[in-house]
Parts: C-alpha cells; structure tokens; sequence
C-alpha cells in the first residue's frame, strides 16, 4: 500500500516513515504543509494520505481543510487525520459528505503500533476509523434525536461502529458474542428508521444519522 | 483644660505668627487678580456708555473676548501666587500645546469655559470681597487698639478724648486687641477657600482627570491580561510542537519495540513495555494539561466547538448547552473555556457528583456561564480548590463570580462576563 504522509514535525514525519516502510507500506512522498501535500498527492496517486492537522502557515485547521479538499479532488485516495486533540467539529466537517474512507485519530494512538496499522489499512480500504474521544464528543453533543432512544448499550455499539469497527471488533471490545452484537446493531437500523439495504451500506446510513444528529 | 491641639492652634494663628502674615499676604494678593475680571467687563462702560445697538453688542463682546485671553495669564498668576506664598502647587489645566486662547470660545458648551467665567466673574470677586474684609479688619484692629496712642491728641470736646472718656477708650482698644486676635482666623480661612477654589476652578478638572485615570487603566489592564492569554498561547504552542511531539515519537518507539522484539528475555520485554503504558499515560496526561491552556479550536471554531473536547473527557455525563450568536472577544472567550475547564475539573476531583450542567449563553453583551453539579456541595474559597484562581480571572475581565454550594450539594458556580473589554 502507498501512503502520503503530511505533518510538519521532522521527528514525527521520519517516525512515521520508518514505522510504515517496516510494515510493508511504500511512502513514496513525505511533506511538511498543506501545499505540498495536495501536489505530492496529484503526482503519486496514494492508497492514502496520513495528514497532521496542524501545519504552517497558520498552525489551526490547515490540515482539515487540505483533507477537505483531497477527498473533493481525489475521491479515490483515503485520508487519516492525526492531531494532538481531536475535535468533534472537525470530524464532522470531515464526515459531511461521506464516511468512507476517512479516519481521525489522536496522535497518541501511533503508539499502539498494530492498531494504528488495522486502522490505516481499514481507512485506506475505504473504511472508517474514528477515535474514541471523538466519538464521546459527538454523542456528547447529540441528545435530542432517535439516538436518545437508544440504550446505553446500543449506544456504546453504535459509536463502535463510528469508530469503524466490525462485528468482531465491538463484540471483542464489549467483551460479548458477535451474535449479541448483531442484534444490538439491528435494533440501532430500526430505532434510527434506516431503509432495509445490504449491510455494510446501513452501517454507513447509521454512522452517517449518528454524525448528523449535529446538523438538527 | 485646653487640649493641646487647641493651644498649638491658638500659637499658629497668634497676629504675629509667620502662617498668619503668610496668609494676609496671600489673601491680599489676590484682591487685585479676582477684580480682574469684573475690571475688564465694566471698563468700557466706565469709559463711555454707547447707545448705538451695535456698540452696545461690541461692548458686550470685547470683554468676553478679554476674558478668553485673560483666562490662561490670570490662571497662572494664581497659581504662582500660590506657589510662592502658600507653597501650595495647583496643577495646570492640561493644555494642548497647539491650542491658541481662542479655542477656549470655540465651544460654549465646554466646562472649562464656564469654570473660568466662574472663577473670573462670581466666586473670584467675592472672594475679593472676603480678602478685602481681612484687609480691613487689621487696619481696624490696629486704628482701635492704637486709640490710646492718639487720642490725647483730640479736642477736649472729641466723644473719645482721653480726659473725658479713659473708660470708651480703654473699651475700645480691648476691641481692637479682639479684632487683632480674631483677624488671623479669618484671614486662614479666606485663604483655605481661595486656594480650594483655584483648585476647583482653574486646576484641572478631578471628574474628568479621574475619567481618564480609569480609562488608561482599563486599558493598562486590558493589555496585561491579552499579554497573559499570549502566553498562554504561546506556551500551548511551544508544547505542542515540542516536547509532545518528542514523547509522541517516543511512545511509537517504544511501540514498535514491543512488537518487534519478541525473542527478548521476558524481563527485558517487560520493561519495555511498561515503559511504553507509561509514556502512553504521559501522552494523556500532558495532551489534558494542554488543552486547558488555549486550544487552537477555541480561536479557529469558537466555544461551542472547544467546550466539546473538554465536557466529553468529564468521566460524568454532561449536559452541555451553547448558545453564543455573535462570538465575544478572544479574551473573553478564552475566561469563559478556562471557567468551564477548571469547573469540570473541580466537579470530578471533589464534588463526587453523577451528572453535569453545563451552560454557556450569551444575552445581549453579557456571556452568562453556569455550571451545575448534583454532588456533595460544600465547596468554598478556604477548601483549596481552584475557584480563587477562577474568580480571579474572571475578575480580571471585569466579570462577576458567584457559587453557591451548600452542604449536602447541589453546587452553582455562575459566572457573567461583559462580551468586550
């Protein structure tokens, strides 16, 4: 897999770099800001971009905003923000159009070396992989919705699944049986009146209403 | 018994102290400089009495015009008389240096213009009066208790003649020494109120003066506290870019370690990886830390969108309500995320609370923060919580403080805060 890598930190950027060449990614290009990560984006065409959300010139939002722009010109390359914090603006911003290949995840989570990787590849395979802070953020900020017809525990598969996670990957962090989790994701599709459709799209719808409770 | 004060006031104000004389001087002084005014109006008239109505209106206004460009000469002319008699230092009017004696008539509306006529034209002349009275009453004193000096020099007829009337005389010079021991008092109190009305009238003006006093330390102190929020800023910056940035690239080393170096002797392994939990807790710990200080959200997006980050690390549920339309200053904005900051902070280190209130509202040009706990309550300045230091920043905005938290909870801290400085 092919992988960009924007972040301005010279330490962070050779970090990244030797962590994805030892586990088998190409880093075929590795910027410092925003322009250039758009240039070396339209030049080698990546699996993904792994873009810090801080950069020069003005150290805010540079990055969100040059994520914005990749997933409008080219669709096809996935992009996994890192920042020190996350903010649930941000991903919001990040999700509005669609909640396929994107991922947002705190700096923190590299050191988790093998999860950081599934995170990549399930974003680069056109995934979703949010962090977990974001996600206690956006349902912070939703309780006036279907969602409030939630239980605690569907909300807790829910915002698993904003975080990008299979079947076997809420029922292992729940510690219960993937059927329990299929069922408690069945209920989600009907409390949140998704339409009847293949599953992996109805996940997507599902996310999607979660992140949109904001908009209401 | 006579107090000491009293004694020590009677020696002051004896006919022949030097404070005395001093202020006989400085009354008498002024007589001629108080007249000025009333000089300058009736002059023409003395002269000759126009009854042309044009003349009439060129007598009205010539002395107007004199007094405009006497004012400034004439106010000098007190206070160094001030100066030089009392020792007493009035300050000058605050002048602009450009301005020409004209200025002064250019707006009638100006209060220094009408303290000027009302030095010049009411309260100078009856001063005056007062000086003159004091003047008077020591020549009177000294005509009266001399009587006996002269008065055998009068007709035997005279109603004071010494032969026929040594009793009228002698009552008459104990006259004269009462005036000449009361005169002293006059002559400090006549001085105290024209050297208090020249303050009043020809100084600056104390209303104004201290209106500007508090607007430069409005200012002042509006510059102290964006210079603290810079550096805040500035710290979160260095931070950021630096040392979390470092332990960042630490922590994957450490991660990669871990994962690769599986054939280590399980003690060596062990060691790496608590070291890697550790600066994993480090990360977290230094990540909270910062985003108290200054996130780059709260500039970029507004509060709404940084009280997210702080209320969803709360280990409690979190009502968060934000309603700010228009964003307030920078400044203010930052008060308002340290307020909520260190609140929640407060709530889970000592409220022993299950649920949070969090309410941020802007009415009007007023931020209205409230922030409720169901917890235990009893929480106080003396407790060693942080609420001095919040009070204390939100004071620094100008902002009010209160909290209410009695015994057995629940606990309000609410906060207002003006929307710019």
């Amino acid at each position: 897999m092919r992988i960009v890598i924007a972040e301005d930190s010279v330490l962070l950027r050779a970090g990244l770099i030797k962590l994805l060449e030892t586990s088998g990614f190409e880093v075929p290009a590795a910027v410092g800001e925003a322009d250039g990560l758009l240039a070396a984006v339209a030049e080698h065409r990546p699996d993904a971009a792994i873009v810090d959300v801080r950069m020069p010139p003005g150290f805010t939002d540079e990055g969100v905003r040059a994520a914005l722009v990749l997933r409008r010109e080219f669709p096809d390359v996935s992009v996994l923000l890192l920042s020190q914090y996350v903010e649930e603006r941000y991903a919001a911003d990040l999700l509005a159009t669609n909640t396929s290949g994107v991922g947002y995840l705190l700096k923190d989570r590299v050191a988790d070396v093998s999860g950081f990787l599934d995170a990549l590849r399930r974003v680069a395979a056109g995934g979703t992989a949010l962090d977990p802070e974001v996600v206690s953020q956006l349902l912070l900020r939703r309780n006036t919705d279907p969602l409030e017809r939630l239980t605690p525990r569907e909300r807790e598969v829910l915002s698993l699944m904003a975080e990008g996670r299979s079947n076997g990957g809420i029922a292992a962090a729940l510690v219960v049986s993937e059927s329990a989790v299929a069922k408690h994701i069945n209920n989600i599709f009907a409390k949140l009146d998704l339409p009847h459709a293949e599953g992996d799209h109805r996940r997507v719808l599902a996310v999607l209403r979660f992140l949109d409770g904001d908009s209401t | 018994m006579v107090s000491s004060s009293t004694a020590r006031r009677a020696v002051t104000h004896a006919p022949w102290s030097q404070v005395t004389w001093r202020n006989t001087v400085f009354v008498a002084s002024g007589v001629p400089l108080q007249l000025a005014g009333w000089a300058v109006v009736a002059l023409p008239w003395v002269v000759w009495s126009p009854s042309d109505v044009m003349l009439i209106l060129l007598w009205l206004a010539l002395p107007v015009v004199a007094i405009a460009v006497l004012a400034s000469p004439l106010a000098s002319a007190h206070r160094e008389r001030c100066w030089a008699v009392l020792g007493v230092d009035v300050p000058p009017l605050p002048r602009d240096e450009n301005a020409s004696p004209w200025d002064v008539l250019r707006d009638l509306r100006s209060p220094e213009l009408w303290r000027l006529i009302r030095y010049h034209l009411v309260v100078g002349p009856l001063i005056a009066l007062a000086g003159l009275t004091t003047v008077a009453a020591w020549l009177g004193g000294l005509v009266l208790t001399t009587v006996g000096a002269y008065a055998w020099a009068l007709p035997a007829d005279s109603p004071l003649s010494l032969t026929g009337h040594a009793i009228r005389v002698g009552a008459l010079t104990a006259c004269g020494v009462v005036v000449l021991f009361v005169t002293p008092y006059l002559a400090a109190g006549v001085a105290r109120w024209d050297v208090a009305t020249v303050r009043s009238l020809l100084g600056p003006d104390v209303t104004k003066e201290l209106r500007k006093r508090v607007e430069d330390l409005a200012e002042k102190r509006a510059d102290v506290v964006d210079a603290a929020d810079l550096e805040r800023r500035r710290i979160e910056r260095d931070l950021h870019d630096g040392v979390q940035q470092r332990l960042v690239s630490l922590a994957m080393n450490l991660g990669l370690a871990r994962e690769t170096l599986r054939d280590l002797p399980p003690e060596a392994l062990q060691v790496i990886v608590e070291a890697h939990e550790e600066s994993k807790e480090i990360l977290t710990d230094l990540r909270n830390f910062i985003r108290g200080l200054h996130p780059a959200v709260l500039e970029d997006r507004g509060l709404d969108a940084a009280l997210s980050g702080i209320a969803a690390r709360v280990p409690l549920p979190v009502r968060l309500e934000v309603d700010v339309a228009r964003r307030a200053s920078s400044t203010v904005e930052a008060v308002a995320y340290f307020v909520v900051s260190e609140a929640l902070t407060n709530v889970v280190k000592h409220a022993g609370a299950t649920s949070v209130d969090v309410a941020v509202l802007r009415r009007g040009d007023v931020l209205h923060v409230t922030i409720t706990d169901d917890g235990k309550g009893g929480a106080s300045f003396e407790a060693g919580t942080g609420l001095r230091g919040l009070a204390r920043r939100v004071n620094s905005v100008d902002g009010t403080f209160r909290i209410t938290s009695p015994e057995g909870g629940p606990t309000t801290i609410t906060v207002e805060l003006p929307c710019a400085l």
